[in-house]
């Protein structure tokens, strides 16, 4: 058994492992539908995507007050520009969590990992409560340890993939070798790889296509946030490990018993 | 990448079921990357003066129309009132005279706009890198500007006058404005001025370049249809609805993550149906001559808008068909170091 740990985050204790992002979605009421259905406590939103003139639009409506704010900054291309975001939100009082988002790749949407530790140490010396977006690597996280960051967020395949857990073996060395809360972020598109990733040790998942884009995004919100929870039960009851065939007890060895039996 | 040929067989083949599965797997394609939202825009005029010759086009040098360029307070006018009915991503467009319009005017344009608009675009004459950059500063997000067309004996013949006679000026633009700094760059060619198959497969042999060695730029791509300007001799080739559907799919599946625009160009009809295909951003409620909105501007227009609804009757049809509409999608932040 492992002894289960909560998921704590600038002191708030996070019972649902499960983040959700707000892009894509049909139209804001299932934002919040969604948000209900899957008991989430941590959203993210698009600082670009937060329409102040049109109280209608404005996505901010949507979230329910008890949630814990995200605001990422989608858009920001190196450090000094996260900073700048981050900065635009904080005076705008959308709080100071904020989802590190370096991309300077408009193909692939992958992180800027160097980047994304320079906005991070410079984020963290003006307290914000920064929660960096990155490419699955060991010396970026311990990098991002040292530079102040809440958690790590991994990403399991390139953004809006659904392709999964691709990036398994890296993410799971960040589970073994970093203390912090590790997230995996992006990529997860079925139920089934959100559990993948709890099971393996992960700390909580985000995700927001899956959901967004689902036919019934209330469903897929339920559906995943059940995954999360199998997942981290599985965990937390340390699953045997997974064995390419079937085998008999000692195979290799046994003899060595023979004569005791 | 799509070979010349590959495109021509694509484009030529006329079985509804070919067409669709193309659409299908479009769709797919942006549903996974944009999901249902649909980003808004609208242009300003800011200008018809043009130093440039092109034998298609209605507001040409040596063309007997009325000439116009907004003063500040006009254009503080027209903005005002495009941001009033909702719009915050706006597109300015000067006609292709430095001397009227130079680039310290459309500086100016910029500050003005920033005033009532989040993001802020242009579509002007192809300026030098350190301009661009200086714009950038100003707080221009996003240039768009087309080769018109990549045939280059074509290009001369449509082009004889002015600065814009220089096809390799023109084709390096987007390079010049993806080192200043500027984050979107919209690109495209003006179908109905040559080979559709053949603009379009050096289009994206462009953008593709373009991708490769500027990758932190956001590009989205257009594709215009020319249509009979008058006061102008010009034939355009005509370029069918199905071809342009299929040109929008092609884009789609070639470059997933790729803003596809469509402008009031086109119909009500082909709009609302491109909407669940391909297209991510669209302009709505457009006035195409020089102070159109308030209403004090000229009757000369570049080109005739088809889709005349109002910003309210789009996202009406939008929501309808479970789009999400998107007014913002950038704030202002301070550009450069």
């Amino acid at each position: 058994m492992i002894k289960d740990k909560p998921l704590i985050i600038d002191g708030k204790k996070i019972k649902s492992r499960l983040f959700l992002g707000t892009g894509k979605f049909r139209n804001k009421k299932d934002v919040t539908d969604c948000i209900k259905a899957s008991g989430t406590e941590v959203v993210t939103v698009a600082l670009r995507r937060i329409d102040l003139k049109r109280h209608e639009e404005n996505i901010l409506e949507y979230i329910p007050k008890n949630v814990n704010l995200l605001i990422n900054t989608s858009g920001a291309r190196n450090a000094r520009e996260v900073l700048r975001i981050a900065r635009i939100a904080r005076e705008s009082g959308y709080g100071n969590w904020v989802k590190v988002e370096v991309v300077n790749d408009s193909k692939y949407l992958l992180p800027d990992n160097h980047e994304t530790v320079k906005a991070t140490e410079m984020l963290s010396k003006e307290g914000f409560v920064a929660l960096p977006y990155m490419s699955p690597d060991l010396y970026t996280a311990r990098e991002l340890v040292k530079a102040g960051a809440a958690t790590v967020m991994p990403l399991g395949s390139c953004i809006g993939s659904s392709r999964g857990l691709k990036a398994k073996e890296f993410i799971k060395i960040l589970i073994n070798e970093i203390d912090l809360p590790v997230v995996v972020d992006a990529g997860l598109g079925f139920p089934s790889q959100a559990a993948e990733s709890m099971e393996m040790g992960a700390d909580a998942v985000l995700l927001n296509t899956a959901v967004a884009t689902a036919g019934n995004p209330k469903a897929l919100a339920k559906a995943f946030a059940l995954a999360v929870q199998a997942g981290r039960t599985a965990y937390l009851g340390a699953p045997r490990e997974e064995k390419d065939s079937a085998s008999a007890s000692s195979p290799l060895t046994g003899f060595l018993f023979e004569d005791k039996k | 990448m799509i070979t010349l040929s590959e495109l021509k067989d694509i484009l030529a083949d006329e079985d509804p079921q070919a067409i669709e599965d193309l659409a299908v797997k479009a769709k797919t394609i942006t549903s996974r990357f944009f999901g249902r939202t649909i980003s808004l825009y609208a242009p300003i005029y800011l200008s018809n003066y043009c130093d440039n010759g092109c034998l298609y086009c209605g507001f040409r040098h040596g063309l007997r129309i009325k000439r116009k360029k907004l003063t500040f307070d006009e254009m503080a006018g027209e903005m005002a009132r495009v941001s009033g009915a909702g719009i915050q991503n706006i597109l300015l467009l000067t006609g292709g005279s430095r001397k009227q319009t130079p680039p310290s005017y459309i500086k100016k344009a910029v500050e003005v706009a920033g005033e009532y608009f989040p993001s802020i675009s242009l579509e002007v004459y192809p300026m030098t890198e350190d301009e661009y950059r200086q714009l950038y500063r100003s707080g221009v997000d996003g240039v768009t500007v087309y080769q018109e067309t990549y045939n280059r004996k074509r290009y001369s013949y449509l082009h004889p006058t002015g600065k814009k006679s220089d096809y390799e000026y023109r084709y390096l633009t987007p390079e010049r404005i993806a080192k200043s700094g500027i984050r979107n760059i919209s690109m495209g060619a003006l179908l109905g001025l040559w080979d559709v198959a053949e603009d379009i497969h050096e289009l994206f042999k462009h953008l593709s370049c373009m991708e490769r060695n500027y990758p932190g730029v956001e590009y989205s791509l257009s594709f215009p249809r020319i249509l009979s300007v008058p006061g102008t001799k010009f034939k355009s080739i005509n370029v069918s609805d199905l071809t342009l559907i299929k040109l929008m799919c092609l884009a789609r599946i070639l470059f997933p993550r790729v803003g596809i625009n469509l402008s009031t160009r086109e119909g009500e009809k082909l709009r609302d149906h491109a909407l669940g295909i391909g297209v991510t951003r669209i302009s709505a409620a457009s006035r195409t001559s020089v102070g159109g909105y308030t209403g004090t501007g000229e009757n000369d227009t570049q080109f005739d808008v088809r889709d005349r609804r109002s910003v309210r009757e789009v996202v009406s049809i939008l929501k309808a068909k479970n789009f999400d509409p998107v007014f913002t999608d950038w704030r202002r932040i301070k550009n450069g170091p």
